[in-house]
């Protein structure tokens, strides 16, 4: 593989890091407020997956969507802002962590109700054929959202009106504190597509090459044939479901979350480029520096950035 | 002027807007080849085709999201709910993201949707298929909602939602789609938010729409042989609400009763009638009257559903009481 | 326990009122909502009522003496409570007009065993149930609500209320004698609050020197044009009489505008706008709606409007900017086969015109005896600022123009 491809996945997924981590920082320090999930750990699966798209192609998310937004090329400085409620944030400080969106880079968001953005997203890839467009969207939801009626319903409409959708469970096992094997009957989610007539499968989500493979596959075949396919990807996150919910302790044992650290997508990947000798350790150090002064910068953006004035309270309500 | 049903208009204003923008596509439960549940949708698969038509599963939440996606990218998606009954199952596609996408994302992503279908009290339908359903909407900041009540107001208002930018539920009537009016030859809109005086009168005003507008224009007709003069204010847009209208109104009569199909507690008769106590206290020689339908679901039996919903007598108390006669 | 009778405040203007009578003596007997006296305020007289039971143990105002708001008047105990703390508290002689005591001194006064004594005056001693508009209505009129009585709910002082009380003072106002039909209502204070704004109508009158001067006019001109004009098909609003009359006079008002004017504080207002005030008889009194910019009206106009006035005053659905603000008003009582008669002027206008009835009469034109429609009409006028002569000549315009009525199509 492109050795330029292979730096930048290990990049953006850094970023991706370093951002959460820099946030779950500043959450403590109560500069941000309200709810702040986090994908860390879950890095492969958006990164292998948006690496695929061309610019005018879409991304819909649900609200662990950071790393969506950022691998879709938002600037952190201003996802920094967003989540410090700021009015040079992404959504002018009216969203918050739930709901990034950033138009120029046809990211949709960002929805906080579990599901919510299966239909949308289905919605733009009717948008893409009505207009006659090679474009694909990508749709990305937890195994939580699989238990919601919009996910059959919207599944069944790409199936039946051939939308060039993508539907990427990014399974982390746990509906919030409620594991895969007591919400889902089958817990094999990518097996579901076969129930609408689509292709599914499953990926390591931890792999972000493998990741990137299948979403080349699956993009391809929804530009040039309009099937729209349901891929599973594995995966975990390391922390809580939300800040609120730190230590992950009444639902998982410490062992298992150790076990899955193991496979970090980061360090799997930079394992896999310095055996290679793709990129050198000081390139690696060199690498992480520049992104922790990002995000640095990101902060003091984001600390000097205005509230939003208090005409924004009714702004933006209608068009 | 033609005189055509309130049908006919809005088939006219469905047609009228998907000519002038390609943009514009119905989809809905049955809008294509059983063309359209209640006909509203008549002869424009056949004009218009399977894409810009587009029959769905039923799947309320579903396809309204799709709307909302479509409209999110440029689209104006036009979504025909059967009956707005069923919009209850897509109520958080249009509540958690239709109404806020604009606010949440900023002013970003506009969501110019239309959705619309039949709505209200019908006839014997008993209660999941016959209720007012307004008050499930204009509650929520970031909606339209319209209640058109004539031929005429059903194109026009119609016209101007599909070119609004933001979402708009456009609630019609069963009882009504058969009812004539004359509706203006030449191409014409109605703005959203402008109310109207449906009947002038001097001494008492009487706020409705739908259904309730049409039994408050007998009964003026009625009142007027007693001598007493009344003036009916249809607000057509419930959301966002012509206020000075309504308030000019109720300053010139000093009496206002509030007509409501649907349940009276919590619903908009209290809302209008706090709105006139706020804008024309001073003006008010009664308390404002609530003249609203049962606090119960729709029942079935003939005479427990007339009791249900005010009748021309039940209207008549009201505004006497209103007047103090 | 000792109840504090107090002059009660009725109103945000009142800062004193005048004890008229005492209707239970010392030693009376009194409970909770008895009247005790009769007090009258700026605007009205009103009863003060008990808000306590016991005995009247002390008077403490003469009647016709002049009492701050919130002064001590009487206190009501049981015949064995010492009240002497309450009654030396209270001024010993208060001088008619004597500024008003803050309630706080009052209080400071009061022994601290007296902080148990409910306040002097509760909310709901001047309290009248009436609605915002009627309330409004009251406000802008400047009368007291608490002489009304409310016809809607619970007592509930309406519009139609307080537009019939307006009435009955715009009858007294224009001095016409209007039969009177049967009341909705007949009460004996009613009668006693006539009686006081009688009495104070003649002091408010007295200033007002009034002199009349009477024309007698041939109207057979002008009942052609109303003939002639009332045949006209397309004129939907027939003409009356005295639509012509309102529509000359403004035009007579226009040539004479020193007659247009009236008498205020040492100055002459002349009015530039002619707004014509016509009484009209209503049930249970009269009022007086304006049409405005008569002068520049047309006949046809002037008929619309009256006809419009007129029927919404008789339906009592007149607004307060619908009888106010007039110039100069007219009152026709023509019909009731009234020949002649004068009117009181409104304290607002200089003058008035009376109408009589038309009547057909022998009269001598050119050496002949001939029958013509005669009717007279009698000026009254303020001879502060109007005299004699001016007011002669002003009554001789208006039958020259009535004799030559075509002019008003011009």
């Amino acid at each position: 593989m492109d050795k330029k491809v292979m730096v930048d996945l290990l990049y953006q997924m850094l970023l991706i890091r370093r951002f959460e981590e820099k946030a779950a920082e500043m959450y403590a320090q109560g500069k941000i407020g309200g709810f702040l999930h986090l994908g860390v750990g879950m890095e492969a699966s958006c990164v292998g997956a948006i690496s695929v798209l061309r610019p005018d192609d879409y991304v819909i998310a649900g609200y662990r969507e950071h790393g969506h937004c950022l691998v879709r090329g938002s600037d952190p400085r201003l996802a920094m802002a967003e989540l410090f409620g700021r009015m040079d944030g992404l959504s002018k400080g009216k969203g918050g962590s739930m709901h990034f969106f950033d138009k120029e880079r046809n990211f949709l968001g960002g929805t906080g109700i579990v599901g919510g953005q299966l239909p949308i997203g289905t919605g733009v890839g009717f948008a893409i054929n009505y207009r006659g467009g090679d474009q694909v969207c990508l749709c990305f939801f937890g195994d939580g959202s699989v238990a919601q009626g919009v996910f059959h319903e919207s599944l069944n409409m790409a199936a039946l009106w051939k939308l060039p959708v993508l539907y990427i469970c990014e399974n982390n096992l746990y509906a919030m504190g409620t594991a895969l094997s007591r919400t889902q009957s089958v817990t094999d989610i990518y097996k579901k597509a076969e129930a609408y007539g689509m292709p599914g499968e499953q990926v390591d989500g931890m792999d972000v090459l493998a990741v990137r493979e299948a979403v080349t596959r699956a993009v391809e075949r929804a530009r040039r044939e309009k099937i729209p396919t349901l891929i599973e990807t594995r995966t975990y996150r390391f922390r809580g479901h939300s800040m609120r919910d730190p230590a992950a302790a009444l639902y998982r044992t410490r062992e298992e979350v150790e076990e899955w650290k193991k496979s970090d997508p980061i360090v799997q990947l930079w394992d896999r480029m310095s055996r290679d000798g793709t990129v050198s350790d000081a390139e690696y150090k060199e690498m992480d520096k520049e992104i922790s002064q990002v995000m640095e910068e990101a902060v003091r953006f984001a600390e000097a950035s205005p509230e939003p004035p208090l005409e924004e309270l009714l702004t933006d309500v209608h068009v | 002027m033609a005189i055509i049903t309130y049908r006919e208009a809005l088939n006219q204003a469905l047609r009228e807007e998907m000519r002038r923008d390609p943009r514009v596509f119905l989809i809905g439960e049955e809008v294509g080849v059983y063309q359209g549940a209640y006909k509203v949708s008549q002869n424009l698969l056949e004009e218009f085709g399977p894409k810009r038509v587009v029959d769905t599963p039923i799947s309320e939440a579903g396809f309204v999201g799709v709307g909302i996606g479509a409209a999110m990218v440029g689209l104006r998606p036009v979504v025909e709910m059967m009956t707005f009954n069923f919009a209850i199952v897509a109520l958080d596609q249009i509540v958690n993201h239709a109404a806020k996408i604009l606010y949440m994302s900023g002013g970003q992503f506009r969501v110019p949707m239309v959705i619309r279908g039949p709505g209200g009290p019908a006839v014997q339908l008993a209660a999941q298929h016959s209720q007012g359903m307004e008050s499930y909407f204009y509650h929520v900041p970031g909606l339209k909602v319209v209640r058109p009540s004539t031929p005429r107001d059903a194109k026009g208002l119609l016209k101007s939602a599909i070119r609004d930018d933001n979402p708009v539920i456009f609630i019609e009537s069963e009882t009504l789609y058969g009812t004539k009016g004359e509706v203006p030859d030449d191409e014409y809109t109605i703005p959203l938010g402008v109310a109207e005086v449906k009947r002038e009168g001097t001494d008492v005003t009487v706020i409705g729409w739908m259904g309730m507008l049409h039994r408050a224009l007998e009964v003026a007709q009625d009142l007027e042989k007693e001598g007493i003069s009344v003036e009916v204010v249809d607000p057509r847009t419930l959301r966002p609400m012509d206020t000075s209208t309504i308030l000019e109104s109720v300053k010139k009569t000093h009496h206002a009763v509030v007509l409501e199909a649907g349940a009276g507690f919590a619903g908009l008769g209290a809302e209008i009638a706090t709105l006139i106590t706020e804008g024309a206290f001073d003006y008010l020689d009664s308390p404002v009257v609530r003249v609203t339908g049962a606090n119960a679901p729709m029942p079935y039996a003939k005479n427990l559903e007339r009791a249900k919903v005010p009748d021309k007598a039940r209207i008549i108390a009201g505004i006497k009481q209103a007047l103090a006669v | 326990m000792p109840f504090q009778v107090i002059m009660p405040k009725l109103s945000d203007a009142m800062v004193e009122g005048r004890v008229l009578q005492w209707l239970k003596k010392e030693g009376d007997r009194v409970q909770g909502g008895d009247v005790l006296a009769s007090i009258e305020t700026d605007k009205a007289e009103i009863e003060l009522e008990a808000f306590g039971s016991g005995v009247l143990r002390r008077v403490l105002a003469d009647e016709g003496q002049m009492v701050p708001v919130g002064q001590l008047i009487a206190v009501i105990a049981e015949p064995d409570e010492d009240i002497t703390g309450l009654v030396s508290a209270a001024p010993a002689a208060p001088a008619a007009g004597a500024p008003a005591a803050p309630k706080v001194e009052a209080k400071a006064a009061a022994p601290a065993a007296h902080a148990a004594i409910p306040p002097a005056a509760p909310p709901e001693a001047g309290w009248v149930p009436a609605s915002p508009i009627a309330r409004r209505m009251a406000r802008e009129a400047g009368i007291d609500l608490a002489q009304i009585k409310g016809s809607g709910p619970g007592e509930r002082i309406l519009e139609r209320d307080v537009e019939a009380y307006l009435a009955t003072q715009a009858q007294r106002l224009a001095g016409a004698e209007v039969p009177v039909g049967e009341r909705e209502f007949e009460d004996k204070e009613l009668s006693t609050i006539r009686k006081t704004i009688a009495a104070r109508m003649v002091q408010s009158k007295a200033p007002i020197p009034h002199f009349t001067v009477t024309v007698e006019v041939d109207m057979g001109a002008a009942l052609e044009l109303r003939k002639s004009l009332n045949a006209i098909e397309a004129n939907v609003e027939k003409l009356s009489v005295n639509d012509i009359i309102i529509k000359a006079t403004a035009l007579a008002l226009q040539r004479h505008p020193a007659v247009n004017a009236r008498y205020s504080n040492g100055q002459v207002r002349l009015f530039k706008r002619v707004h014509m005030g016509v009484a009209v008889a209503i049930e249970d009194g009269l009022i007086v709606p304006v049409i405005r910019d008569c002068d520049r009206k047309s006949l046809g106009e002037i008929a619309r409007e009256a006809r419009g006035l007129i029927d919404r005053a008789r339906a009592r659905k007149l607004r307060p900017e619908e009888y106010s603000g007039g110039t100069f008003a007219i009152s026709n009582l023509g019909m009731f086969d009234v020949v002649e008669f004068t009117a009181v002027i409104d304290p607002a206008h200089g003058a008035i015109l009376a109408v009589g009835a038309i009547e057909e009469k022998p009269v001598v034109m050119n050496g002949q005896v001939v029958v013509r429609q005669r009717m007279r009409l009698t000026g009254a006028f303020d001879h502060r600022i109007i005299d004699g002569a001016m007011g002669a000549k002003f009554l001789q315009e208006l039958k020259k123009i009535l004799e030559n009525a075509v002019q008003l199509l011009l």
